[in-house]
């Protein structure tokens, strides 16, 4: 029994690292209705400003803060060089003029900083919590914490504030949003700019997990299964989405996939997200839309 | 109270969608404390005269003049006090009626960020007082019992009713009302029609509103102005353009047509 709290403790601290990434989609989403393609290349290009400025020896908190900064001046750039110019465009526009930032951010970090694998070292081991029972990483649960953190602060900012307010109005009705004297682009800035923080902090923990190294945004592929199952505009949802695709990946691999051969836990989430688009195809949170005609 | 300027001056406006004349040149004037009706119809420019008062559109030509100011941008108009309903309701639908009255009201906020995410300092006082005047036009409109009800689950008419009520809720000296009756029962209509006059006249708000119903405008209106094809073809008190023949051949010919 020990055995199984353990494969499943660590597939839930695992969820938590997708929850993360696909935390940035989600913000992106739920104020412009936009799918971003590009997160996963920001996650990247944020991780790799990172570690080059470590390596150039600025102490950790500077360099992290540049690079909230750097950030922070992408995010707001490509809101209004790339979007802005297509505010009416329809929706596959848009994801298709994310699709083309993601392949231009990574051209720029390639010739930015180059292509080499960089370490990342948090100080935080990988090794077990001694005195526990069950085996818990020191590392996995110092990223739990972290993405916790980031997500209690990003649901206080929606529920709470101004911006978070006026980003939920915008989502539910962006010609009502205007008709009440909010300021599209102002939101839109603030929602790309926390995409990029959230893309920082990712970067940071799965840079430190991986190395970073251009497969880094591949990561997105793991929040796509998290967004199907939680639901795109839902918080709470990718929380849920992140967890279960952690914990059902682990176990999977763990108690199916002896049986076949082993690797399942690579495709697996994939496949339970078929399943939730043939029985749930608006995820467990996602909202129903009800037009009337 | 006779201004050197008009309250709000509609001066030689035109606009075209892909070569398609929407509005031709047209003037108009309201003074402040009217209740003036754009009236035609279907296709004659009403919604697109509204959308370029609001700044939703922009005009191809000629200007509009609201207090002697220029609107450049939509995101000014509440703080020019200009308020507006659409002719499909345009609610946050995921939030609540209180909610909703309360983001008409929200360009006023001046607390910082951290205030807001805290509820601290200028915070707290701003957002008691939008509930406040949220509450207050909630009661003045008779939607006080579902404060708390998702809009998005109202019965149309509601909805209506809570855009009007959300409008309202920052005081606007100038209503731009499109079609607030419009798919409304027979009592939903007059109970509107009882709303706009109590706004009108508890509030002191000029109202332009846009309206098919002619016995709705006749009961309503100070100013009637009439528009077809894009032009102006009437623009008087509301007995003198009952009798226009233009009128009734305009309406005639769209109905029969």
């Amino acid at each position: 029994m020990a055995f199984f709290f353990e494969v499943l403790i660590g597939g839930l601290l695992a969820g938590v690292m997708y929850t993360m990434v696909a935390l940035g989609f989600v913000l992106i989403y739920k104020a412009s209705g936009v799918f971003n393609f590009a997160q996963g290349s920001m996650v990247l290009f944020a991780a790799l400003t990172l570690v080059t400025l470590l390596e150039h020896g600025l102490a950790f908190p500077w360099a992290l803060g540049a690079s909230a900064a750097v950030m922070l001046v992408v995010a707001v750039a490509i809101e209004r060089v790339v979007l802005r110019p297509l505010v009416h465009a329809p929706p596959m526009a848009l994801f298709l003029a994310t699709l083309g930032l993601a392949f231009v951010l990574e051209g720029l970090a390639q010739l930015a900083y180059g292509t080499q694998v960089h370490g990342l070292e948090l100080g935080i081991s990988d090794a077990p919590i001694a005195g526990l029972p069950i085996e818990i990483s020191k590392f996995d649960l110092f990223a739990a914490g972290v993405a916790a953190a980031l997500v209690a602060a990003i649901g206080i900012l929606f529920q709470t504030t101004r911006a978070g307010v006026g980003l939920r109005a915008v989502a539910d009705d962006p010609l009502a949003a205007v008709a009440v004297g909010l300021d599209l682009r102002r939101l839109w800035a603030i929602a790309w700019g926390g995409a990029g923080l959230v893309a920082l902090v990712a970067g940071l923990l799965w840079g430190a997990r991986v190395g970073v190294q251009f497969s880094l945004s591949l990561v997105v592929l793991k929040a796509l299964p998290v967004l199907i199952i939680g639901g795109f505009s839902s918080i709470g949802g990718v929380i849920a989405g992140g967890l279960i695709v952690g914990a059902s990946e682990k176990l999977a691999e763990v108690y199916v996939g002896s049986h076949m051969g082993g690797g399942i836990e690579s495709w697996f989430p994939y496949v339970l997200a078929v399943g939730f688009l043939l029985a749930r195809p608006t995820g467990l949170f996602g909202e129903r839309l009800v037009e009337r005609v | 109270m006779s201004s050197p300027r008009p309250f709000l001056e509609v001066h030689a406006v035109s606009l075209s969608f892909d070569g398609v004349r929407a509005l031709d040149q047209v003037s108009f004037d309201v003074k402040q404390g009217e209740v003036c009706a754009l009236i035609g119809p279907n296709g004659a420019g009403k919604s697109s005269m509204v959308n370029i008062i609001s700044g939703l559109y922009k005009a191809g030509s000629g200007t509009v003049r609201f207090e002697g100011k220029v609107l450049r941008r939509a995101a000014e108009l509440s703080a020019l006090g200009i308020a507006r309903t659409f002719q499909n309701v345009a609610l946050f639908r995921g939030m609540t009626v209180l909610e909703n009255v309360a983001l008409g009201n929200d360009f006023r906020s001046r607390a910082s960020f951290l205030e807001q995410a805290f509820s601290v300092g200028r915070a707290r006082g701003e957002e008691r007082q939008a509930r406040e005047d949220a509450d207050e036009v909630l009661a003045l409109l008779e939607i006080s019992d579902h404060r708390d009800d998702v809009v998005g689950r109202l019965p149309y008419g509601l909805q209506k009713r809570v855009e009007l009520a959300r409008a309202l809720a920052p005081r606007p000296k100038l209503l731009l009302l499109d079609e607030p009756m419009a798919g409304m029962t027979f009592d939903e209509k007059r109970d509107m029609c009882r709303f706009v006059i109590d706004a009108h006249e508890t509030l002191g708000t000029t109202v332009v509103l846009i309206e098919h119903d002619l016995g709705v405008v006749m009961d309503l209106s100070d100013h009637v102005i009439v528009l077809d094809h894009g032009r102006k073809i009437a623009d008087a008190a509301p007995e003198a353009v009952r009798t226009d023949l233009a009128v009734i051949e305009a309406y005639v010919g769209s109905f029969a047509g």
